[in-house]
């Protein structure tokens, strides 16, 4: 189950005074069980990006395709790719609008029209994916806690059962605990079920954590895509264009500019601890 | 008296259900007693729900007391006679830029507040001019709001507020939705208001790097403030703010972590340099 973008741009406005070229010839492989984390700042074409993946925006030219076929084509079925490819948007608690938890995530999979029996057993499933406890489950979504809320809009969409899961900023106003949670949570599925999963972030230092793979884009363009280490080294370049590399990273590099020869290719407090200690020892 | 002092403010909803029968009341705000001095740069942290925003709503008159009483720069909230005079002396900037913003060119928009305070047109424009110089946003004084970057749209509703000339200002999770570089903005456009220009500050956030240059934390939990001090004092307290559903910054928790396995380090490192010093590897 992979998607490959092939030479996709997307321009808004096209032809007009306004023309913005949103996208500019992305060259992209997704395959199977990867945890990406896409990263660039605000304007950089994260958002575009990723609604192109489930098709609800077009390219303006450039194919992409979904385990090999053009999505595009006039056979192709959108509804199952929306199926597959599940969105969380920013801030998806304000999505929800059922009288209870349980019926909220019902929602989608009872669109697809399946058995009543198999929407709540999806429904169910995807509540403790997440991992919101039994006793929520009948009570209004609105009298949950903010990070409860979340991870009920989630499970919305993994009730989908999507193969690839894109959330846009998952953890925006979360506290740190609330943040730590949903995102334990999502690698936990990952590892789990082998979804592929894209974590558009603004936070260095969650997508350091977790990801296997960071795209970084800059003005429409994918300037990096590569390990997370590998994507930190060029930390100036990444200021160039508003991001950063981890605090963690920078002070690695601090400690070896003032004569402790630690390797710099850290992006965890808990890998600069084992790094700064191996050399304390030596 | 501080320009915010509050004597055991309490706050409750009522929480009914769907015919309207009340199911119980929800402390959100638990006797909270503080006092902010002109000048200070405070912060208030505290899991989703412990009841900051909540709080900070009383400091410009949005929400009132159940029980207890708030002072704005000596002004009892509840007293009607005074409201105009709160909202002015303390201005609020929230998390999302894109709903604060109401004017076409930003000039305009910031003009917004001075405007409707009566102020002469003249005095109008040199308000605007200053504030957007003192957010380091007056060379985009003639653009259009849609097209800058959230950093610079957050910059410009701060500018918004300080062209009221508030004593105070407010701010409830800034830079949530902001990039590395937008983060980096706000927080130096506040800090420079903070030192600059005197204004008190008080700074809401979920991004324990923001608030190292705080002279006062207050940490919230279930309503109440749970813990109060420098942010040295606080960030020395780990586990007590892990327990609280926090953190510290990375800095701190990697110099934790490095004494933990025996490495001789103080509590409550705040900066890179602190912890190059304390390895003894000053310049």
């Amino acid at each position: 189950m992979s998607i490959i973008l092939d030479h996709v741009n997307c321009i808004y406005g096209a032809d007009t005074n306004q023309e913005v070229k949103a996208l500019q010839d992305i060259n992209l492989v997704i395959p199977d069980g990867q945890f990406i984390g896409l990263i660039g700042h605000t304007g950089s074409g994260k958002s575009t990006l990723v609604q192109h993946l489930n098709g609800l925006i077009k390219p303006s030219s450039g194919t992409i395709y979904y385990n090999g076929k053009d999505i595009s084509d006039d056979d192709f079925n959108k509804k199952e790719l929306r199926s597959k490819v599940g969105l969380v948007f920013q801030y998806p608690e304000h999505q929800l609008f059922e009288v209870d938890v349980f019926s909220d995530v019902c929602f989608g999979p009872k669109n697809l029209g399946l058995s009543q029996k198999e929407v709540q057993l999806r429904a169910y499933a995807a509540l403790k994916l997440v991992g919101l406890e039994d006793e929520f489950f009948y009570q209004s979504p609105f009298e949950l806690s903010g990070g409860q809320k979340r991870r009920v809009a989630i499970a919305g969409v993994l009730a989908m059962k999507p193969e690839i899961l894109v959330l846009d900023e998952p953890t925006a106003g979360l506290d740190p605990k609330g943040r730590d949670e949903i995102l334990d949570q999502i690698a936990k599925l990952k590892n789990e079920t082998g979804i592929t999963v894209v974590l558009v972030s603004h936070s260095m230092e969650d997508v350091a954590k977790y990801a296997d793979r960071i795209i970084v884009m800059n003005h429409g363009s994918v300037m990096y895509d590569d390990e997370p280490m590998k994507v930190f080294r060029h930390f100036k370049e990444l200021e160039e264009v508003g991001l950063a590399a981890p605090q963690v990273t920078y002070i690695m590099h601090a400690l070896q500019e003032r004569g402790l020869s630690v390797n710099t290719d850290v992006s965890t407090v808990e890998e600069a601890r084992d790094e700064i200690l191996r050399v304390l020892k030596n | 008296m501080g320009i915010i002092k509050t004597d055991k403010l309490t706050f409750e909803y009522i929480r009914r259900d769907e015919e309207g029968n009340v199911e119980g009341i929800t402390k959100a705000v638990d006797e909270v007693s503080l006092d902010i001095k002109p000048g200070d740069f405070a912060a208030i942290l505290g899991s989703n729900g412990s009841g900051k925003s909540t709080l900070a709503k009383h400091m410009n008159a949005i929400l009132y007391p159940t029980e207890g009483t708030i002072w704005v720069d000596g002004q009892d909230t509840t007293d009607e006679e005074y409201l105009w005079d709160i909202r002015q002396k303390a201005g609020m900037v929230f998390q999302n830029p894109d709903n604060q913003i109401i004017g076409q060119i930003v000039e305009e928009d910031v003009g917004f507040g001075p405007e409707n305070m009566g102020i002469p047109t003249k005095e109008i424009w040199d308000r605007v001019e200053e504030s957007l110089k003192a957010v380091g946003m007056y060379e985009f004084r003639k653009h259009s709001p849609n097209k800058l970057s959230g950093g610079q749209k957050q910059r410009v509703s701060i500018a918004g507020v300080i062209a009221m000339h508030p004593k105070c200002i407010i701010l409830d999770e800034p830079t949530a939705m902001l990039d590395p570089s937008g983060r980096k903005e706000v927080i130096r456009a506040v800090r420079a208001l903070n030192d600059v220009e005197g204004v008190t500050v008080i700074l809401i956030t979920h991004y324990m790097e923001e608030i190292i240059h705080a002279n006062k934390v207050f940490v919230m939990d279930k309503g109440h403030v749970a813990m109060e001090g420098t942010p040295r004092e606080i960030f020395s307290r780990v586990e007590e703010l892990k327990a609280l559903r926090l953190d510290v910054p990375q800095v701190t928790l990697l110099a934790y972590e490095l004494k933990k396995a025996g490495v001789e380090l103080p509590d409550g490192i705040l900066t890179t340099e602190e912890l190059l010093g304390a390895l003894n590897l000053s310049k």
